[in-house]
């Protein structure tokens, strides 16, 4: 653990670098003078209220939003407009959605081999060997030649995390991955967050799971007001949080977790 | 309450007798108008001498027909005039479907476009075109513009090769020559190396994962072999040009007005329609499509055809299919401007001159609703295979 | 390294700015809806080309070159540059009544009124006791109106016979009888589609896909052809009341197909409670499932109604006269024989049906969007 949190001192090799970033929707202000650092291995929560700007800020990784002003330099390619440098940037970093967005007119399988065959020119067999390995690693192999409509939420969101994973990214990005599940599915996918954590994943998950945020965080960012407020280990951020806002909101939000 | 009453209550209150009573009841209305409208056609139709059989399918028509794909004359009978009608409805079928749909498809991507101009222009278009009545559409365009065109004289002319004037639009007719089957051989030849190499293609990339440009070496082969073969053989075709002759013009392929206001009316009308299908069937694939296709490193022009279109294409086929029926059947409105298509001919003319009204008529409709079932049914066995599995 | 080095705690908030130049306001609109790339900048450019040559023309013709008074057609002979709105104001009476006498004319006012007087009360959604307006404009309305626009001895109106009606009137009449007999007739069709009887879907099916099979036409003919053959010699059926049966069946598969989707989208389980209540299917249909339904489909029947408007210009094929025909009679006026006169006549006659359609489009799109919101 302290290993990799030396790691992410050295900055040339970070995996994610924010400096000075803002974004406006229209007027208004939506991220404030973001600047983090997410070195390699680093397992990053991002969480706070809703509107806090939270989901933005990850989107922002992989241009799925644009920022205005400041730099974003993911895996020592900065983005920009230039198409070339966010396609490049879009192979290395895989995202999992709240909604899953599989394709429903594609199996799982072809959900997985989409990408590898036509974004890495992976021949068919090769790609559907890789699927096969990261469907039976998430615990769906079986529902392979089914269909996204033909299987439960828990199951998609797996499906969708294989699918990020068959392109072998650097680093997974999660976006309240969990928000629409039925509570007895959420543990099934946390738990396959955890075992990617465990195998040194880079990751930025933003939810309100506090319970996998103690667990298998290497570091909390607390953002409220398009703002980051407070940043910290999971155990000093818990216990003794600095910031008036920070408490106000684990008070909050703890308070319903009990 | 003893049992023998409640026994018989409870038999009238049965479900299964009271359904039974109530379709004896319908079947009964039904039977009893239809046979007090029937007892009073045949009364009626003896009473003014009207036939009632289909003899009159082989009585002398006596009334020319100004397009007939099948030889047709006043001497024709009125059922081969039935068959230049039907065939006349064909034809404006088969020409405004494709071109109605590709105009309409232009229409909706502009419709998509992010360029705000192209968009409103695309909006100001499907606006105007779904609120007007078609009939008045094809008023405007044959009396207002065709009909006050020139006479045959003074035709406008575009290049000396396509003549316009009051009698019809005149465009060069395509004549064979000898080297016609060299080149005709040539362009199937052509489509199918292109299609043959794009399946090779796709094999090699199952394989090695390696991809090659089928649709730029398609568009480069069918052309560039054309080119070649024209180039050695001699061009296939000739060109037959209308020229003056007299106080008409002699020659070319003649598209009467009739037929050019009704196709211009018809397809610019349905395309608007489909242009709206269209947008609402891009629009309806969940924006996360694009973001989850982006975020696994397809670019866009990868992401629209591997991803996006293929979910539209499901949306936008049962409505435009709906269109297709739309345009046969509006074709119709052809009785008002004179394009022989069936309900001109034969509900028209026909049904005056022999007052057969009732077999007229029931031939007529008889012929929409089979085109009408068969395009329901095929669409039927569409939905059932392609149909998106969702919960 | 020490855990501390990597904690953050903010010290002050950061303060709003405002967002550079390029990326907010008019300059990035316009950036990126017009100039968003190359091909984009050239779209642009040519459109504005085509506007800036275009629209000048087309005003000043509709305006400033237009010829607004004259009592024949020698003056827009002259000028044929621009429109001959004194045309279309010469004939307004015509366009508006058709041959309708013109001592007579207060009756067909007053009949519209009342007509719309009762749809506003209908479909306005908050007004009070709209089953009252519902009873008034489907029961009491058409024979108020039948006598009025008919005559009748009784209540000492002259008989104008239904040859003389024509014009806006008559268009305006068909559709409105159109929806009043075709909604009522079209509900009884779905659901009798949905029964479960056989005999009865099957009645139901037939009737909806035969009409919806054939051209409009076809229906029309038939109308005019057949009905008087298949009725005693007697009982001839008025020529305009042909058409209209048409129109009126015609319109019912169509507004079918409308409520049937309404009784789909219900859900299942608006139909098991209203049974674990002990509704009877005529309580549980007439209470509970068709205000919903129909309260659901009213975009769907305004949309209908605005496709009936627009086809009412076919009634002309079998002789009745509705505007557009009215038109083109007007136009065949020797006294105002011109070039202008007839693009003039179709131009106003568009125009007339644009705004009126394109109008009741964006009143069912606003309703469907405040019906939205309350479902929820």
């Amino acid at each position: 653990m302290s290993s990799s949190l030396a790691d992410a001192d050295r900055s040339d090799e970070a995996a994610i670098r924010f400096s000075g970033v803002h974004k406006w929707y229209g007027s208004f202000h939506v991220l404030r003078n973001i600047n983090l650092t997410v070195g390699r291995g680093e397992r990053i929560v991002v969480c706070g209220p809703s509107g806090s700007g939270k989901s933005t800020l990850i989107r922002c990784v992989n241009r799925l939003e644009e920022h205005q002003r400041g730099s974003i330099v993911v895996d020592g390619v900065e983005l920009t407009d230039d198409i070339k440098r966010i396609d490049e940037v879009r192979r290395e970093v895989g995202m999992v959605f709240q909604n899953f967005n599989l394709f429903p007119h594609l199996s799982i399988l072809e959900n997985c081999t989409l990408a590898p065959i036509w974004v890495r020119k992976m021949p068919r067999g090769e790609a559907e060997e890789l699927a096969s390995k990261l469907l039976a690693r998430v615990r769906i192999l079986n529902q392979a030649h089914k269909y996204p409509g033909q299987l439960s939420g828990g199951q998609q969101q797996r499906a969708a995390i294989a699918r990020a994973l068959c392109m072998t990214p650097k680093i997974m990005l999660f976006d309240e991955p969990t928000s629409s599940l039925d509570p007895e599915m959420v543990k099934e996918v946390l738990d396959t967050m955890s075992e990617l954590a465990q195998e040194g994943m880079t990751m930025i998950v933003v939810t309100h799971e506090m319970g996998f945020a103690r667990q298998v965080a290497d570091r909390i960012v607390f953002m409220d007001l398009g703002e980051i407020v407070e940043v910290n280990a999971p155990l000093p951020f818990f216990q003794h949080p600095q910031h008036e806002r920070t408490k106000l909101f684990l008070s909050q939000i703890l308070h319903i977790r009990h | 309450m003893d049992p023998a009453r409640a026994k018989r209550s409870s038999w009238l209150n049965d479900q299964r007798v009271r359904g039974l009573a109530y379709q004896i009841l319908l079947l009964a209305v039904i039977a009893t108008l239809a046979s007090g409208a029937i007892y009073n056609a045949v009364v009626n139709m003896r009473a003014r001498g009207v036939p009632m059989g289909f003899g009159f399918w082989n009585d002398v028509a006596g009334f020319d027909i100004n397009l007939h794909l099948i030889n047709y004359s006043n001497l024709s009978t009125y059922g081969r005039a039935f068959w230049v009608g039907f065939l006349n409805t064909l034809l404006i079928g088969i020409i405004c479907i494709p071109l109605a749909t590709l105009l309409g498809f232009v229409i909706g991507v502009a419709r998509l476009s992010p360029n705000w101009l192209l968009s409103r222009f695309a909006l100001v278009y499907t606006s105007v075109m779904r609120n007007t009545p078609l009939l008045l559409l094809l008023l405007f365009w044959y009396n207002a513009v065709l009909k006050s065109l020139p006479g045959p004289r003074q035709s406008i002319s575009i290049g000396d090769v396509v003549f316009l004037n009051n009698r019809g639009l005149y465009l060069p007719m395509p004549v064979a020559r000898d080297s016609a089957v060299w080149f005709l051989g040539t362009v199937v030849a052509a489509i199918v190396s292109a299609v043959g190499f794009h399946v090779w293609a796709r094999w090699r990339q199952d394989r090695t994962g390696a991809q090659m440009p089928t649709v730029l070496v398609a568009a480069a082969l069918i052309p560039g072999l054309s080119a070649i073969v024209t180039a050695v053989a001699g061009a296939p075709f000739g060109f037959d040009l209308a020229r003056l002759s007299g106080f008409n013009l002699k020659g070319g392929l003649q598209i009467i007005p009739e037929m050019a206001a009704l196709v211009f009316g018809l397809v610019t009308f349905t395309a608007a329609f489909i242009a709206e299908i269209v947008r609402a069937g891009v629009l309806a694939v969940p924006f996360g499509q694009n973001e989850a296709a982006g975020a696994l490193g397809l670019h866009r022009g990868l992401s629209m055809r591997l991803v996006v279109i293929p979910q539209a294409m499901r949306l936008i086929t049962p409505p435009l299919t709906s269109q297709y029926l739309n345009i046969v059947k509006n074709s119709s409105l052809a009785v008002f401007i004179g394009y022989p298509d069936l309900v001109q001919i034969f509900a028209g003319t026909v049904l005056n001159q022999t007052q057969a009204a009732v077999q007229v008529m029931a031939i007529t409709m008889a012929v929409y609703l089979v085109i009408s079932l068969t395009v329901a049914t095929a669409l039927n066995a569409f939905n059932a295979r392609y149909a998106l599995n969702g919960r | 390294m020490s855990l501390a080095s990597l904690a953050y705690v903010r010290e002050a908030p950061e303060p709003e700015e405002a967002p550079p130049i390029l990326s907010s306001g008019a300059l990035a609109w316009a950036r990126a809806n017009l100039f968003s790339s190359i091909g984009s900048s050239f779209v642009t450019i040519g459109c504005v080309a085509l506007i800036a040559y275009l629209l000048p023309q087309l005003a000043a013709w509709a305006t400033t070159r237009a010829i607004w008074s004259a009592s024949d057609g020698a003056v827009c002979r002259q000028h044929q540059d621009g429109a001959c709105w004194a045309f279309v104001i010469t004939k307004w009476d015509y366009l508006r009544f058709g041959s309708y006498p013109a001592a007579e004319r207060w009756r067909v006012n007053v009949a519209e009124a009342i007509g719309a007087a009762l749809i506003i009360w209908l479909l306005w959604i908050n007004a009070p006791r709209r089953v009252w307006a519902a009873f008034l404009f489907f029961v009491v309305y058409p024979i108020l109106a039948l006598i009025l626009l008919r005559g009748s001895s009784w209540f000492g109106l002259p008989i104008v016979d239904t040859q003389l009606w024509g014009g806006i009137f008559v268009s305006l009449l068909t559709a409105v009888v159109g929806i009043v007999f075709s909604l009522p007739l079209g509900v009884l069709l779905a659901l009798g589609r949905r029964s479960p009887l056989p005999a009865i879907r099957l009645a139901s099916v037939l009737f909806i896909e035969f009409v919806r099979g054939v051209p409009f036409i076809t229906i029309l003919f038939m109308a005019n052809n057949l009905l008087p053959l298949f009725v005693p010699e007697t009982w001839t059926p008025d020529r305009l009341l042909r058409p209209l049966a048409g129109i009126v069946i015609f319109s019912a598969a169509y507004m079918a197909e409308e409520v049937r989707g309404g009784l789909q989208s219900l859900g299942r389980g608006q139909y098991e409670a209203a049974m674990a209540l002990g509704l009877s299917y005529a309580r549980m249909t007439a209470l509970v499932v068709l205000p919903q339904a129909l309260s659901l489909v009213i975009p769907g029947i305004v949309n209908n109604f605005i496709g009936l408007f627009m086809d009412t210009t076919l009634i002309s094929v079998v002789g009745a006269t509705d505007f557009l025909e009215a038109m083109n009679n007007a136009i065949k006026d020797p006294i105002w024989a011109g070039p202008t006169i007839m693009v003039t006549g179709y131009v106003f006659a568009g125009i007339f049906y644009f705004v009126f359609c394109f109008g009741m489009a964006r009143y069912s799109a606003h309703i469907e969007r405040v019906l939205a919101k309350g479902r929820k």
